[in-house]
């Protein structure tokens, strides 16, 4: 076999035929089947024609994988110079049996806000990833990276420079700022209540050093969503969910709104706006909605439903959540609110948003323990003290009621 | 290698969102005024300078190929400008403001094996993490899975079908990177880690494994002259914490890393809060290539719902209305003790009250 220092080259045999390179893989084959599309046949088309012996390795050892339901990975410490994170490596465990998957580390890489691409962009990043890597892209990695997945360690370098030349950078990994979400936001929908895309370009360039740098107890994630929909999922993903809200009246447009209902009738508009409405703030009156926006809760199911006749008020800026984390290991958390509303529109709004995220991260960094999340941190020592230790000023809105147990410290 | 750097790297951080904009999107930024969903897959925008933006969506495998991106590229340009974007849930957008181009797109898209759908009362394309293809901690192939579940839920994809939007993950361990949703595809491991005690002292910081266990079930040890480390099987509940900072404590198993189904996971704040989901099917088997199993009790949560389930209302909301009792009978799901919680915080998931259906 010829395969060359970087596993990546293809192996030049005149005598294979079409679809000769691989190996079978009986149950990989299932996986070809059925109207969904299928990744197996993809990675297995691209092994044909680029004849990577890299790929054909990985498919073999997956195969392996699905015979004895067993993982084969180990992680490692390849990284690009000046570097600690943005680099995941995967060695294999069996390299014994299977020497062309030995390696196959990841490139973790920054997209654009929004997952915004122009064709030129993302072709020119195939063409580089197919010449150093295996030609694998995850899109997108579950905190929102591009990933390139299946390199060797001896290409990483040269791989990554040119991606950074192109104006791409690598995302994080470990105890570190990790790349950022933003839902598609002002760019295409009528609900965002702040600029998404600028925000999270703006904050994630203003943490960049710790990106790439891992110096926290744990992962820190910012998620962007435009409104309460919360399309990011940030409440439940990310440290740091930045939620777009109102303050003042949810918008009517009154022609549109007379429209809706003379298309959509009066049952409609009772049994799914106004009963589905959580506080009850929507009543009838003259046949028409009427809207209590003091007991507004700006959960958007009204304006959802009613899109073109309702929307979000005027006075606009967002609302932080902090702490939501998944299982390990305390289990599962929502964020928690900390700011009921903040302004973000100016320059100075944004980076007054910075410098609170950053005495955020700074107190966590005094307080917690090593791989404890922000959310864990604030569920050991309470919100009380985180409060106190950030400066932020106590609200209502930061409960769902006050304490019922009676054990406290009063400040009395 | 030579000593000399080729290039010193620029530390960018995010890409620049603002070449990658469609330019009717940069023109109508911010100014938008509503939009509506002509058909499934289809998004309808108008600007509040009138002009109208049609989206197409399809779902991926995630997994792509560079061969199938550049697939989507030449459709992005010849029908949609030289433009496209991703959903957080693996699914390509492709926008235009030609309402002619939106046909052609879409049958190009089922042309490369793409199926348009996902917006609107269906299920979306499903989250997922990497599996056996890439992760070091796997029990399970979340992209086999996926394909698996997909394939059979297809025309929920396609069609409008349920009463509301059905999001949908995998995740191939505990640590559930694919989130809280409506129905969620979980491995549960069901047996303490099998420790290596050859080669732990050498491979892991054994303080670091110990403070890592949330329910104190590690302590040190010595096993035939060499420091290790002792798991407790009695505290240990199997969530693979300390393989996290110690590969050698083995906690996925071939036959005893098991799959759960959880149920009403949200994230939008629209009418409920977001709400995490609950345990409805334990100790499914992990059953490659296809998991029939883990198929079947998906599909069953997915036809009752969209027989009960009223418009708008998601799959926590409806069990929300007709109670846990009703959810279990209707899906011939079986409510077994393991579904009791019995973590920190299981009391706010006891009845506090008379509240009692018969």
């Amino acid at each position: 076999m010829s395969s060359s220092d970087t596993g990546n080259e293809p192996e030049n045999d005149a005598v294979l035929e079409k679809n000769a390179f691989l190996y079978p893989t009986p149950m990989l084959a299932e996986l070809e089947k059925g109207p969904w599309p299928s990744f197996i046949r993809g990675i297995k088309e691209l092994t044909e024609r680029t004849r990577k012996p890299m790929l054909r390795g990985v498919l073999d050892q997956l195969e392996y994988s699905y015979q004895t339901k067993t993982g084969y990975w180990e992680g490692g410490l390849v990284t690009v110079r000046g570097y600690g994170s943005g680099v995941v490596t995967r060695r294999s465990k069996i390299a014994d049996r299977f020497p062309e998957a030995h390696e196959f580390h990841t490139l973790r890489v920054q997209p654009a806000p929004g997952l915004h691409y122009n064709t030129r962009l993302l072709r020119e990043l195939c063409d580089t990833w197919e010449k150093h890597g295996s030609g694998i892209i995850a899109l997108h990695g579950q905190t929102g990276d591009i990933m390139l997945q299946g390199i060797k360690e001896a290409s990483v370098q040269e791989c990554f420079d040119e991606i950074n030349q192109a104006g791409w950078d690598l995302g994080g990994a470990g105890p570190a700022m990790r790349t950022g979400t933003s839902c598609v936001g002002p760019a295409r929908c009528e609900h965002a209540c702040y600029d998404t895309l600028r925000v999270h370009y703006d904050v994630l360039r203003h943490f960049t050093g710790d990106i790439h740098r891992p110096s926290y107890n744990y992962k820190f994630k910012f998620k962007f969503s435009g409104c309460p929909n919360d399309c990011t999922n940030s409440i439940f993903r990310s440290d740091m969910a930045v939620i777009g809200i109102w303050r003042d009246t949810i918008q009517v447009d009154s022609l549109a709104l007379s429209a809706w209902i003379a298309r959509n009738g009066m049952e409609y508009l009772v049994n799914n706006v106004i009963n589905r409405c959580p506080t009850r703030a929507i009543s009838l009156l003259d046949s028409l909605p009427v809207i209590d926006n003091g007991n507004c809760v700006h959960c958007m199911h009204c304006i959802n439903v009613m899109t073109e006749a309702l929307s979000p008020g005027r006075e606009r800026g967002v609302a932080l959540l902090l702490g939501g984390k998944n299982t390990l290991k305390v289990g599962a958390m929502g964020g928690t609110v900390i700011v009921p509303f903040m302004k973000m529109e100016t320059d100075e709004d944004i980076a007054a948003f910075i410098d609170l995220s950053q005495s955020i991260i700074d107190w966590w960094t005094d307080n917690g323990f090593e791989h404890e999340r922000v959310g864990e941190t604030i569920e050991r020592i309470g919100l009380k003290h985180f409060l106190d230790g950030v400066g932020l000023p106590v609200s209502v809105d930061m409960v769902t009621r006050p304490r019922s147990n009676p054990y406290y410290k009063s400040e009395y | 290698m030579s000593d000399k750097i080729p290039w010193k790297t620029v530390e960018s951080g995010p890409r620049d969102y603002r070449e990658a904009l469609h330019p009717v999107v940069q023109k109508n930024y911010g100014a938008w005024k509503s939009h509506v969903i002509p058909k499934p897959g289809v998004l309808k925008h108008t600007a509040f300078s009138g002009d109208v933006l049609y989206t197409v969506r399809a779902g991926t495998p995630r997994q792509d190929s560079v061969d199938l991106i550049r697939k989507i590229c030449d459709i992005a340009d010849k029908y949609a400008d030289g433009y496209l974007r991703f959903t957080m849930r693996n699914n390509v957008e492709l926008m235009t403001a030609d309402e002619s181009n939106v046909e052609p797109m879409i049958r190009a898209l089922e042309a490369i094996g793409l199926p348009v759908g996902g917006i609107g009362p269906c299920i979306t394309n499903m989250a997922h993490t990497q599996g056996w293809l890439h992760c070091d901690i796997p029990a399970t192939d979340a992209s086999g899975v996926v394909k698996s579940v997909m394939d059979n839920l297809y025309e929920y994809f396609t069609n409008w079908r349920l009463p509301a939007k059905v999001r949908l993950s995998t995740s191939c361990c505990a640590i559930n990177c694919g989130g809280q949703t409506d129905i969620a595809i979980i491995v549960k491991h069901t047996r303490p880690p099998r420790v290596n005690h050859e080669i732990l002292a050498t491979t892991c910081e054994l303080p670091k494994v110990v403070a890592r266990c949330p329910v104190a079930a590690i302590r040190p040890t010595v096993v035939n002259g060499r420091p290790s480390l002792l798991v407790d099987p009695a505290k240990c509940m199997y969530c693979g914490a300390c393989f996290g900072a110690c590969p050698v404590m083995e906690i996925s198993h071939p036959e005893h890393s098991k799959i759960g189904v959880w149920v009403g996971g949200k994230n939008s704040n629209a009418r409920s809060k977001p709400a995490m989901g609950c345990l409805v099917a334990q100790n499914l088997p992990n059953n490659p290539p296809r998991w029939p199993e883990v198929n079947a009790v998906v599909r069953r949560i997915l036809e009752v719902y969209a027989g009960e389930g009223k418009p708008w209302e998601r799959i926590g909301e409806w069990i929300d209305r007709v109670g846990w009792k009703h959810f279990f009978a209707a899906t011939g799901l079986e409510f077994e003790k393991d579904m009791i919680d019995n973590y920190r915080n299981a009391r706010t998931t006891f009845n506090q009250s008379a509240h009692i259906r018969f």
